[in-house]
């Protein structure tokens, strides 16, 4: 028979969670919400600004196209797995270094497929940033910072 | 902004899908990628009481040769045909319409079957079917049926399926002999559905002469549109510059685009034909001229 | 003063809170016992409520409480607070905490639920039963403003809230006298600021001592902490008003007060639970406020050489339903359309018109763009009409550099004399055109066509009036630790202030600005300013900073004096310590000074005005300081599509003396952003009946990076002589001129007069298929492939 409600077992950065949940909260939510981890923002609800991207087994996508029961049995990875105030990963201190934040609503999700993008390609193309980036919204930037600061983290290309 | 109560199940099987839909098909809808469904669900605009999630049937997932051409699971991830060797080699059209269509994130989650079953008028994936010829395949408990793309797109936002059936996998044929091809189109932002969009498909013989042209345009109807007149004018000739703007206005005449919020009918109907010689263009160009 | 951070491009303090997940958003606050609500909205954009039925969603499951106009307290029931009254506003009505049998707009708030989450709040809200009588709604702002229209107010008799005029010299005269006269109707749409953190309100109130605590997501924490206390007759005192981390402000969330910030008092007073709103995007097109709709006839009158003897315009502004924030938006669109043109007779009238749409209130520019638009608009079509090149009128009607300060003869938004302060006109415009390359455009221009491509060059100049009264303030306290914390009465949504403010702290005290923590927006910190607005933050808190630098400067150099045995001349501040000008041996830390500054036995001396290294000063300047820049761009045109692409863009601006560059340049490219939005992407499209099409960011169209180019900036520095850092405000200069300089441009490559904002793909190609330019149907059929994505 259908559920209303479900019990997930996950492992969200690195820990392992089981709860029970109604089967139409949202993994942005449950996030949010169930577990605390509220540096995952949520600025649409549907899909297009990309404050919620999160990594679902090393994959960034939205959280809030997703709900907390289709992640179980996956690994998810939040901003708060990224690096800690005091120990900046180096894409955050390049998001620092180049002012490619403002007031930081939209900052997680940008950072989130960006660190995807680095440990698949650590040395991407321009466009290739470009086109990822391009699947976020920035009120306060106007982006160029924030293209700069993950160039500024990739690693030099190889000239051809 | 968040969805009405529905009820869950999570198919481990095909057969279990099947028969999820058999019981409940009238009344449930099928999640697959979500990216278009769970934005419907979210504003309470669609409100299925059962939600079929495919995401845990194993086997609807995969690229495979079929014929010369290629066989796509249905739940296969937009993302994952666009980077899949074979697809690029064989219907390297596939990858190029696959760039337009949202961003990355979306096609990470966003199936190839989500996105025709949708079947949203703008889409590209709808038109790239039209213009390869893709048959579809349909499944339900009481059996399987394949049908071709103008009996599957049967209106706006509505395909062949019926309320028990879900589609499986799309085959898409070999392209012809000396095949050219090209997608274009404009949207308002990068990433946003198209305004208008065109996917061509050129065969050719060893003196570059048009065999065989195929055109799927997007956004200026109820589905993806194929203008019959406009492909027929192009065999037997060499697609030169001219032949391609011909072709474009010939297009232009034939199509009866919709005005809405984002661009006039006229704008369509005017860029259709532009973006088809352009594509054409391209098309031609590309031609492996059989020797 | 030392000027050791002041100028630099620090990083910013804010920064790794935010870049780990760290922030404090209001949806991050999550208090046990939290209750979600969720608003029932008007589908209607006019109509009569007949009948509300609550039972059915009274009685779901997890659902606390049900609010409707009846249900609300007398005071609550009144229109709400009307913000800035105007003389000419003699219908300055007001919104209501929820309908009260009737609305005037599709999101108006008709019920408000409370739930045990949103979910079931919402589920809530869907139950609920209302009965409409429908209204003839009037939409369009001209149908509006004619006799006859349905009326939005019925009382009135009229649409038309208000009407001003503003005079300078002798326009009619002018006019009749002058030998060239260009009229023109010039139209902008509506857009939105869409903030990528709507809004969001959560209130706890304890009801042992009678305190109220709320985390709104407001621009204006200590007016709604004032406002608050006065409705709910508390003490202000027994109310604090915390705007946390806030994702985004640009100008709509400053109003006092949206529904929402009542109703969720309210709610947790009458729970006795945490109660938590948030906006969602759907929502956030309906019931967070709009701007930009302005409908101007606009004439210039010149002389043969294209200088300018008069200036008029009359022109119809859309207030929405209702108009709290009272006419700030039309009177900054009158008195900032001059620019930067010397324009010895001008004249102004508008009227503010109420329609069935959403409330209109101040969105980054808040008029400018429009009156920047008309103006420059007017310009170019001098150039056209005389044959002239347009730089060259430009140049021939800037005010020079020795005519400072320039008086305009009108009165701004602060009601204070709009007189520029200081400035250098010439120079942005020469430094711009050298930026872009103008001297070789004509040949590259041409070249360019000769290929088929269509590329224009705009350019665009404003002058923007910032940093207005009435005043800010701050407290610093150097506590034993040595650390430094200081509190502003302004609100803080991106800007960098914990950082600009603390650089200029700490050049005072001689500290690294990571010692100094700035508290922002929290009313129980620091009770008296006003807000966040009007690119004011930075020049009138800026400047309270630094005066209570100063102070607490002094009084360090005081107490260490006694403490190292020396006059406080001989002293200096660095490295955290105080020191013997000459003997850095002979030194104190700042912290050693801080604890014997507050001794726990003995005496302080009178000359030090109470214990402690703390100090509170206010700002309050006479009037706005006035900044300025000029915008050119480079773009082309797709003859086939009228896609527009942006090759090059470059800005100069001078906004005096520049406290963060870093700071800056963002504040700059993050506003041209918003303008290429606004000038080709974004658009509120409401039909007859007062629907909102455009209700999700799907229709809503934000420009991504693909449609944002990297902008070239130049800076000018000519420091405001009104106070004493010598800074003008930069917030919303990114966004103003970019309307004028795409219409520039495009006049520029298709040889068309564009009159109205924002344009798009369609709109586009029907100016072009009409434009000399317009391509042959040949042409187009060889035109090479569009951009690829």
């Amino acid at each position: 028979m259908p559920l209303t409600q479900a019990e997930v077992r996950l492992r969200v950065n690195g820990i392992p969670v089981t709860r029970t949940v109604e089967v139409r909260r949202t993994l942005a939510d449950f996030l949010r919400e169930d577990l605390g981890l509220t540096g995952t923002h949520l600025g649409c609800e549907h899909g297009v600004c990309g404050a919620c991207t999160v990594l679902l087994d090393g994959q960034a996508v939205r959280s809030c196209l997703l709900f907390a029961v289709q992640a179980d049995g996956s690994e998810i990875t939040t901003v708060e797995a990224l690096g800690t105030p005091e120990a900046l990963s180096p894409l955050q201190q390049a998001f620092m270094e180049h002012h490619a934040l403002q007031c930081g609503f939209c900052t997680p999700g940008f950072l989130m497929s960006a660190h995807a993008l680095l440990r698949d390609h650590p040395s991407p193309s321009d466009d290739e940033i470009r086109e990822v980036l391009g699947g976020h919204l920035c009120r306060c930037t106007g982006y160029r910072a924030i293209f700069d600061a993950v160039r500024a983290a990739a690693l030099p290309r190889q000239s051809a | 902004m968040k969805p009405a109560p529905f009820g869950y199940l999570a198919p481990r099987s095909r057969e279990e899908a099947l028969d999820a839909l058999r019981r409940f098909g009238p009344e449930a809808k099928l999640l697959a990628g979500g990216q278009s469904l769970v934005p419907l669900l979210a504003m309470r605009l669609v409100r299925p009481s059962v939600l079929i999630d495919l995401n845990r049937v194993p086997d609807l997932a995969y690229v495979r040769p079929f014929r010369g051409g290629l066989a796509i699971g249905a739940m296969t991830r937009q993302r994952a045909v666009e980077a899949d060797p074979l697809a690029a080699d064989r219907i390297p059209l596939l990858r190029e319409a696959l760039r337009w269509v949202g961003h990355p994130q979306i096609r990470t989650r966003g199936t190839v079957g989500g996105s025709l079953a949708h079947a949203d008028p703008s889409a590209e994936l709808p038109a790239v079917a039209a213009a390869l010829d893709a048959r579809f395949v349909l499944a339900s408990a009481r059996g399987q049926r394949v049908v071709d793309a103008p009996r599957f797109f049967a209106g706006y936002l509505t395909t062949a399926l019926e309320p028990d059936e879900m589609l499986v996998e799309v085959r898409l044929p070999a392209l012809p002999a000396g095949a050219g091809w090209a997608f274009a189109e404009v949207a308002r932002r990068h990433g946003d559905f198209a305004l208008v969009g065109v996917a061509v498909v050129l065969g050719c013989d060893p003196d570059r002469r048009c065999t065989e042209a195929r055109m799927a345009f997007t956004g200026v109807s109820h589905g993806p549109m194929r203008v019959v007149e406009a492909e027929q004018s192009l065999v037997g000739r060499r697609v030169t510059a001219a032949a391609a703007a011909e072709t474009g206005r010939i297009a232009q005449a034939a199509l009866e685009p919709h005005s809405d919020i984002h661009a006039s009918a006229a704008y369509r109907r005017h860029v259709a034909g532009v973006l088809a010689a352009r594509a054409l263009e391209q098309a031609a160009a590309r031609m492996q001229v059989p020797s | 003063m030392g000027t050791r951070w002041f100028g630099e491009p620090v990083r910013r303090n804010e920064d790794p809170r935010l870049l780990t997940g760290r922030g404090t958003y209001v949806d991050d606050i999550q208090p046990p016992g939290l209750l979600h609500a969720a608003v029932l909205r008007s589908p209607h954009a006019h109509a009569r409520i007949r009948r509300i039925d609550l039972r059915r969603a009274a009685a779901m499951p997890g659902v606390a409480l049900v609010l409707t106009h009846a249900d609300l307290p007398p005071t609550l029931q009144a229109p709400l607070p009307k913000l800035i009254p105007h003389p000419t506003l003699v219908h300055h009505k007001t919104q209501y905490a929820l309908a009260p049998g009737k609305v005037r707009h599709v999101g108006e708030p008709v019920a408000f639920v409370v739930a045990t989450s949103r979910y079931l709040a919402e589920d809530a809200a869907e139950a609920i039963e209302v009965d409409y009588d429908l209204l003839p709604p009037v939409a369009d702002l001209e149908a509006a403003a004619a006799p006859g229209s349905p009326l939005v107010h019925e009382d009135m008799g009229t649409n038309v809230c208000a009407e001003y005029t503003q005079r300078v010299g002798d326009p009619d005269a002018a006019f009749a006298r002058a030998p060239h006269i260009f009229r023109e109707r010039f139209c902008m749409d509506r857009g939105t600021a869409a903030s990528i953190e709507t809004r969001g309100v959560v209130a706890i109130w304890d009801p042992r001592t009678r305190h109220l605590l709320i985390y709104d997501s407001t621009q204006a924490p200590i007016p709604i902490r004032n406002g608050l206390a006065r409705l709910f007759d508390l003490p202000q005192h027994h109310v604090r008003v915390v705007a946390p981390d806030v994702g985004g402000g640009f100008g709509p969330k400053i109003m006092m007060f949206y529904p929402e910030e009542i109703l969720v008092p309210l709610a947790a007073m009458r729970l006795g639970r945490p109660v938590k709103w948030i906006e969602d995007r759907r929502e956030n097109f309906v019931a967070t406020n709009q701007e930009r709709e302005q409908i101007h006839d606009a004439e210039i009158a010149v002389d043969e050489e294209g200088r300018i003897l008069a200036v008029r315009t009359r022109f119809l502004y859309d207030s929405g339903a209702y108009i709290p924030y009272g006419i700030i938006v039309p009177i900054v669109a009158s008195t900032q359309l001059v620019g930067p043109y010397r324009i010895p007779n001008y004249e102004c009238t508008f009227k503010a018109v109420f329609t069935n749409k959403v409330i209109v209130s101040p969105y980054r520019g808040a008029g400018r763009p429009t009156g920047c638009f008309v103006m420059e608009r007017l310009i170019e079509r001098v150039a056209r009409e005389l044959g002239l090149d347009r730089v060259e009128v430009r140049r021939r009607n800037l005010i020079q550099p020795d005519e400072f300060p320039y008086d305009t003869g009108l009165i701004f938004q602060d009601n204070a004399p709009l007189i520029y302060d200081s400035g250098n006109y010439p120079a942005l415009l020469e430094r711009a055109l050298e930026m872009i390359g103008y001297r070789d455009w004509p040949a590259r221009q041409a070249a360019a066509r000769r290929e088929g491509r269509l590329l224009g060059l705009g350019i665009a100049l404003y002058v923007e009036g910032t940093g207005i009264g009435p005043y800010e303030g701050c407290r610093i306290t150097v506590e034993p630790s040595g650390r430094i914390f200081a509190a502003t009465s302004v609100g803080t949504q991106g800007q960098g202030h914990q950082t600009a403010f603390a650089q200029i702290i700490a050049d005072a005290l001689g500290v690294g600005v990571s010692d100094v923590v700035v508290t922002t927006g929290d009313s129980g910190a620091f009770g008296w300013g006003t807000g966040t607005f009007a690119s004011r933050a930075a020049v009138v808190a800026g400047n309270a900073v630094g005066l209570a630098a100063q102070a607490v400067r002094q009084k360090t150099l005081t107490v260490a004096a006694r403490l190292l045995e020396a006059r406080p001349d001989d002293l200096e501040l660095a490295d955290g310590k105080v020191f013997v000008r000459g003997s850095p041996s002979r030194a104190v830390s700042l912290g050693d000074v801080a604890a014997a500054a507050n001794p726990l036995r003995g005496t302080i001396p009178p000359e030090w005005e109470g214990p402690g290294l703390e100090a509170s000063r206010y700002f309050a300047p006479p009037r706005g300081t006035y900044a300025a820049g000029c915008h050119a761009a480079i773009l082309e045109i797709d003859p086939g599509t009228a896609a527009v692409r942006i090759h090059q863009y470059v800005v100069v601006h001078d906004c005096g003396k520049v406290i963060n560059p870093l700071i800056l340049e963002g504040q700059i490219q993050g506003g041209v952003a918003q303008g290429i939005g606004g000038a080709f992407y974004e658009k509120l499209v409401y039909d007859a009946e007062g629907q909102l099409l455009t209700q999700t960011f799907m229709d809503y169209l934000l420009p991504t990076i693909a449609e944002v180019p990297p902008v070239e900036i130049g800076h000018l520095e000519t420091p405001s002589p009104l106070n004493p850092l010598g800074i003008k405000g930069a917030g919303e200069a990114g966004v103003i001129p970019v309307a004028a300089l795409f219409a520039s441009a495009i006049d520029d490559a298709l040889g068309t007069r564009i009159t109205e904002m924002p344009l798009s793909h369609s709109r586009l190609l029907d100016l072009l298929m009409r434009s000399p330019a317009a391509p042959t149907a040949e042409a187009l059929g060889v035109a090479a492939v569009g951009d690829g994505p």
